[in-house]
């Protein structure tokens, strides 16, 4: 048993050792499996930093009232006078006998992206005064917050990196809409940021909408109070909404943009993948057939078979290492952090994110590297274990 | 000609080599062709977009509302030569949120799309069914509607007067060309606003038809300017113009696309069928000194190198375009999100362009290679 290990690590090393020899090819294999890391990785921090930016707005302390059969806050309503029961339901958390409750609205605004120029449906929310003591985790990094009762509006720092005409100070007029944006805030990088905040009266007024709210976002007692609050709002006859978590609403916002994504990005890559296995399997063939008459003489010299097919392994899964290293290396560099925004399907509305490449994803691309290598390493391997000895010596 | 049974024979010299060789070089091709595809799904139609249509939206944004009494003033407008109004619905089939687009719209609607095909009696049946729907026909093969069917839609965004379930008769079905969305439901406007609970007399936005595509500019100043200082201001583009707006609220999936295929196509293609190349001619150095004794002009050596590369390129290349044209043309991956799958016959030219470049370009340098070969030095290695 020692010996074969003995023997397995000498040829192993010796194969490993031996790859600066066999460079262009080598290198064939590892930008193959390099490249397909690349793509596997860089597409998925789409879909992760998307998902990222959805999942952090919501918090589990919090529920979200829409109207029963709405989709999203886009296509909920109600009246003010049902957004007023909402708030007197249990469960809810109360600062100084006030309900921390927010009744919203949430519509879109025509603005240009700021890199290509182009129109953008940017989402506008009006809120109430207590919104801010409803979401703890935004707080402003510039100018201040908007005064209740007039047209000023604070502005997300994801919107205002994307979308131009809404620079603190600035003020944008579209239709009868007139905004005077006076402030900049931050939210943990979700997708509050990709938006507008103002008074909801001022939207009610512009967007017509009389005393009518979208959804009313409330914060619980805790975490373990939704249920008390769900049944009451449900059971009330006097209101036809719908309670759900605000993570829950946030995650099922986002799925079918991840999912979208990560259907190409894992379509993508299996093929990719197959491809670069091809590819190693060609570098290992020519690794071994240029090491043929070396191989013949280790089997002559007494190594065994076993120990050859492990060295070709061996080396098959170094160079996909390196590959999978390179390739998880260079997407982190060239994408991490790259802020971009697109549309969610499910509001038409504009979300700001950056592409997120997570250690898991690298992990991830990294194991997927050694899956490639190790296949493409085995039919070769198999071939050099089971070589005449006699007729390989023969060889040129 | 007759030197093709020595490009064979070369080729068949290392059978695992030209297979993986070959194999690479298709999954590069697969991978164009679905990647075109995709990208082409993502241009929502833009190519479809017809030259002599207009969109005339709120111009806050298209989720404002515009007032149905707007409809006669566009028609009356010097250049229009028709209008139809067009309202997000939006609804769920079955719990299947978002699986179809579902709009409200007038009844001359089809008049301004003559690319969605109705049978005569069917459009007639339409028009005389206060509560029908024409349906397309990927989603009532999908769903398996037919004709006198009742659809019931839950609302979303516009409830009816009682309940929360909208009822609808299939009276159409529409056809249309390979690239035209089939996926959509169209019902009349007019039901729609005799039974939501607000914001009556009210449409989404509206598709003016003109004259003449070359003055679509004058006339949607023209009609902008008639709603100027109006509760409602309105912007309007070309169809073309407002679709590709869509698409760029999207992101540059283009760019990405692009990204994405080079990676592919020099990991995949171009590094492995050059290193193939280079391997082959390494291995023939004496054989080629041998050919050029015998009287093989350097050029001919060139040209027998590079055939080899170009050959493998367009078989490998060539076999995968025709393998997805025949799997995207068969298959039907309609969704609402991405309503048009194909692949255009230029995807397959340009496919077999970049075989051409690629192969070209891999054996060059092993085809100089081999050309420059003198034939004293490579008869004395070895």
């Amino acid at each position: 048993m020692f010996r074969w290990l003995s023997q397995t690590l000498i040829i192993s090393a010796l194969s490993v050792r031996t790859i600066p020899r066999r460079l262009s090819s080598s290198a064939v294999a590892v930008i193959g499996i390099a490249g397909v890391v690349i793509v596997f990785v860089a597409v998925l921090s789409i879909g992760e930093g998307f998902r990222a930016a959805m999942a952090n707005a919501g918090s589990p302390n919090r529920a979200l009232v829409m109207r029963g059969g709405a989709d999203s806050e886009m296509t909920s309503g109600f009246s003010g006078a049902e957004a007023d029961i909402i708030k007197e339901a249990p469960g809810l958390r109360r600062d100084d006998n006030r309900p921390a409750a927010s009744a919203e609205l949430y519509v879109l605004v025509d603005l240009n992206k700021r890199s290509t120029g182009t129109p953008a449906n940017v989402p506008l929310r009006g809120v109430e005064p207590i919104a801010l003591r409803v979401r703890d985790e935004v707080h402003l990094v510039e100018g201040r917050m908007f005064q209740f009762g007039t047209n000023e509006a604070i502005v997300g720092r994801a919107a205002n990196g994307q979308f131009a005409g809404i620079d603190l100070g600035s003020e944008f007029t579209s239709g009868n809409l007139k905004i005077k944006i006076v402030g900049i805030f931050e939210s943990r990088g979700s997708v509050s940021e990709s938006e507008i905040w103002c008074d909801s009266r001022l939207i009610q007024g512009v967007y017509q909408r009389g005393n009518s709210y979208q959804s009313v976002i409330a914060a619980l007692d805790s975490p373990a109070s939704f249920d008390t609050f769900k049944d009451w709002l449900t059971a009330n006859p006097q209101l036809n909404v719908q309670v759900r978590r605000e993570t829950e609403y946030y995650a099922q916002q986002s799925q079918v943009m991840t999912g979208l994504i990560n259907g190409i990005g894992y379509t993508v890559a299996v093929l990719m993948g197959i491809g670069a296995v091809f590819g190693a399997i060609l570098t290992m063939y020519t690794a071994v057939s240029t090491r043929t008459r070396e191989i013949a003489t280790l089997r002559a010299l007494g190594f065994n078979a076993g120990a050859v097919l492990i060295s070709v392994l061996a080396e098959s899964l170094a160079l996909a290492a390196l590959g999978g290293i390179l390739g998880g290396a260079t997407a982190y560099l060239a994408f991490n952090g790259y802020q971009t925004s697109t549309m969610n399907f499910q509001t038409f509305s504009q979300v700001a994110f950056a592409f997120a490449v997570t250690r898991s994803l690298m992990i991830q691309g990294l194991s997927y590297a050694l899956v490639m290598g190790l296949v493409g390493g085995l039919m070769p391997a198999i071939r050099a274990s089971r070589l005449p000895i006699a007729t390989a010596l023969r060889e040129l | 000609m007759r030197y093709l049974p020595l490009i064979w024979r070369n080729l068949m010299r290392r059978k695992v080599r030209t297979i993986f060789t070959l194999a690479s070089v298709f999954i590069a091709l697969v991978l164009y062709s679905f990647l075109m595809v995709v990208q082409a799904a993502f241009s929502m139609g833009v190519d479809m977009a017809g030259a002599n249509r207009l969109m005339l939206l709120h111009k806050v944004s298209l989720i404002q509302l515009l007032p149905i009494s707007y409809q006669s003033r566009i028609a009356a407008t010097p250049g229009v030569t028709g209008v139809s109004n067009e309202t997000w619905f939006g609804g769920t089939y079955q719990d299947k949120a978002n699986e179809f687009a579902v709009v409200a719209v007038g009844p001359e609607y089809f008049s301004l799309y003559p690319e969605a095909r109705v049978p005569e009696d069917q459009m007639r049946a339409w028009l005389a069914d206060r509560q029908g729907a024409i349906v397309g026909k990927a989603s009532a093969e999908k769903y398996g509607w037919k004709i006198g069917d009742k659809v019931p839609l839950q609302a979303t965004i516009w409830q009816p007067k009682e309940g929360q379930t909208w009822f609808f008769n299939v009276d159409a079905i529409y056809d249309g060309d390979r690239d035209f969305d089939k996926t959509n439901f169209f019902f009349h406007y007019e039901y729609l606003d005799e039974n939501r609970r607000g914001a009556f007399g009210q449409v989404g936005w509206y598709i003016v038809r003109i004259d003449d595509p070359s003055h679509s500019a004058e006339i949607a100043a023209r009609l902008d300017s008639q709603f100027a200082n109006s509760s409602a201001e309105t912007k309007t583009s070309t169809e073309k113009a407002f679709l590709q707006g869509f698409v760029n609220q999207v992101g540059n999936i283009k760019a990405m696309i692009i990204a994405i295929l080079a990676a592919v196509l020099f990991t995949l293609f171009l590094l492995v069928l050059a290193n193939t190349m280079a391997q082959a001619v390494r291995e023939r150095t004496s054989e080629i000194a041998v050919l050029k004794t015998l009287g093989f002009s350097n050029l001919l050596i060139l040209v027998l190198v590079l055939a080899e590369s170009m050959f493998l390129a367009l078989s490998g290349g060539g076999l995968a375009l025709a393998l997805m044209w025949v799997v995207v043309g068969r298959g039907s991956f309609n969704n609402a999100l991405l309503p048009v799958f194909i692949m255009r016959g230029s995807h397959v030219v340009i496919g077999l362009s970049l075989c051409c470049a690629l192969g070209f370009v891999a054996g060059a340098l092993p085809a100089t290679t081999a050309m420059r070969l003198r034939i004293t030095d490579a008869l004395r290695r070895t």
